[in-house]
């Protein structure tokens, strides 16, 4: 079986973002950048599944900067057999990365795509969804656990409530959410092995597909902060101002 | 043109995050329909089109729909969508995994999470974990779009009186077969709709000990919750999980216990209206966006709000 998995370079997790102070976007000069948490997960289910001989062929792909090759060498590392790299300076949005992916499974044809549920600058949560739709494959998102059985996949997925388990035919697109794996960390034989193994490197153009910015950016701002509270001694003092003055209980 | 919502139902009911999105459709423009696919699900649709505002109300009543599995719904509002230049549904998992496929079939991109409504193209929608808001304006001829409806009022089931269309069945994908669901029994609210929700962090030290939240819950008829730091270590299932990776919420009072207030808690439950945070470390980032915060054992003071909670009961 052949996996692919989408990986996108994001601001790392621990960041505390700032806005800029033209408000037209977040400033992302020297600022630490990392895969995609969820991406991460979604790499370690296909090493995982390569590790118990389900799978053969991990691919991993990234749409971004040239810098983005950074992140495909992270997960080369983690065991990753191959990278692509399609390069460009634009901001893709979740449609045109999903076409983009679409053209790339057209010509490589995996059996699985397992990718992150979303990224966390955007936090949009769409693309899986929009390949699955584009390509008319099934999809099982958000999920917390995989059972391959030859040609199909139980997915169990995270729903407001608890669980619900879908069956489906393979090829599929599969969305990770944080339960599934906890992901490994790269060792450092593997990391300098990672260096060695290919990645191709491509253009949108080159697959046909147009860049657009179906969403443009008016204005990014700060959330309106908080005014401070007050801290309280006795608990006989918090629940009378719970009840008594703010009359919530 | 008309503005058309997906409605969230669990073939019985209706999802209150529902009538938040109706509520948002509304201020797109004054022609709004639904649209109810499950299985003998005639009453939630009944119910919808009592609701102010409501034009027309599309059943689709089929087995396909029962689960609500995204292949089989995502076909059906594509069919409708000639007519309407807004679609929307909540940016609840049910939102999530239907809408971007009904944006991908229409080619047009998928506006998510929308907590304010500037003009029919513009929006305003957190990015960041909330860490930052973005105004933007869709280029798109039809705008597909997910509504956080912690930010919107819920629209009343009276007063409308919508005209039922039925839609005639479907055929089966058969992409995706629902298998089971196990759904956490619960006499607590959702979290996503409680007015008071307690919520426990690492500094519970263990699962057993969210006892001593349950047992407040109960006299507060509140909903239990979790950082997801106390997810991770095994506490709670992740259903628990308020946050940016779990559930956004905001009810009137958010009870933070035993947990530090990382970012990613944060954005999950700071447009909570009043809210209260006990942590022994003062300098815990919660402590910013609380009203109130008690700095102490949470072991001490557990014990003791329920006795307090006791009193003004009786």
């Amino acid at each position: 079986m052949k996996i692919l998995v989408p990986i996108k370079r994001v601001v790392d997790y621990n960041v505390k973002i700032k806005v800029k102070s033209d408000n037209s976007g977040v400033d992302l000069e020297n600022v630490k950048m990392s895969m995609n948490p969820f991406d991460e997960i979604a790499v370690e289910e296909a090493v995982r599944l390569k590790e118990k001989k389900i799978c053969n062929e991990i691919t991993a792909i990234s749409i971004g900067s040239a810098k983005s090759e950074e992140t495909l060498r992270t997960a080369l590392a983690v065991g990753a057999d191959k990278g692509i790299l399609v390069e460009t300076e634009e901001n893709v949005q979740p449609l045109e990365v999903a076409k983009i992916l679409k053209e790339i499974i057209n010509k490589n044809s995996p059996d699985l795509v397992l990718m992150g549920k979303q990224a966390i600058d955007d936090d949009s949560n769409q693309t899986g969804q929009m390949l699955s739709a584009l390509l008319g494959w099934p999809q099982g998102t958000f999920a917390s656990k995989l059972e391959i059985n030859e040609k199909k996949i139980n997915v169990t997925r995270e729903i407001d409530g608890g669980l619900e388990t879908l069956n489906m035919e393979l090829p599929a697109i599969v969305t990770t959410d944080l339960r599934l794996n906890e992901p490994r960390y790269a060792s450092l034989p593997n990391i300098m092995k990672a260096k060695q193994k290919p990645i191709e490197k491509i253009s949108p153009g080159d697959l046909n597909i147009e860049i657009k910015q179906r969403l443009k950016t008016l204005k990014v701002t700060e959330p309106p902060k908080k005014e401070s509270g007050i801290k309280i001694d006795s608990v006989q003092e918090l629940v009378s101002k719970l009840h008594d003055e703010e009359k919530v209980i | 043109m008309s503005v058309l919502v997906l409605i969230e139902h669990d073939n019985q009911n209706i999802k209150a995050s529902s009538l938040n999105t109706i509520t948002a459709a509304k201020k797109i423009d004054k022609s709004v329909h639904a649209i109810v696919l499950g299985e003998n699900c005639s009453k939630v649709g009944e119910q919808i089109s009592k609701c102010e505002g409501i034009e027309e109300v599309f059943i689709a009543d089929n087995s396909i729909f029962k689960n609500h599995v995204a292949e089989n719904i995502s076909p059906v509002i594509f069919e409708l969508s000639n007519k309407y230049s807004h679609i929307l549904a909540p940016s609840s998992t049910f939102g999530k995994n239907i809408m971007p496929r009904v944006a991908a079939l229409l080619d047009v991109a998928q506006i998510s999470d929308i907590i304010s409504i500037e003009s029919n193209d513009t929006f305003v929608r957190p990015i960041y974990a909330g860490n930052a808001n973005l105004k933007l304006q869709s280029t798109d001829s039809k705008k597909i779009i997910t509504v956080r409806t912690t930010n919107f009022e819920a629209t009343k089931i009276s007063g409308g009186n919508g005209k039922i269309t039925k839609i005639e069945k479907k055929d089966d994908p058969g992409l995706s077969k629902f298998v089971k669901n196990e759904l956490n029994k619960s006499d607590r609210p959702e979290l996503t709709s409680a007015g008071i929700i307690i919520s426990g962090g690492r500094g519970m030290e263990s699962g057993k000990n969210f006892s001593l939240l349950e047992e407040i819950a109960d006299k507060l008829k509140a909903a239990v919750g979790a950082s997801r730091a106390a997810v991770d270590a095994g506490f709670v299932p992740n259903d628990y999980q308020v946050g940016q990776t779990g559930k956004v919420v905001a009810p009137e009072l958010y009870i933070a216990v035993g947990i530090s207030g990382a970012i990613q808690h944060l954005a999950g439950m700071k447009d909570s209206k009043i809210i209260v945070a006990i942590n022994k470390d003062e300098e815990a980032p919660i402590f910013q966006v609380a009203d109130y915060g008690i700095v102490g054992d949470l072991f001490k003071i557990l014990p003791e709000l329920s006795k307090e909670l006791d009193k003004i009961k009786s």
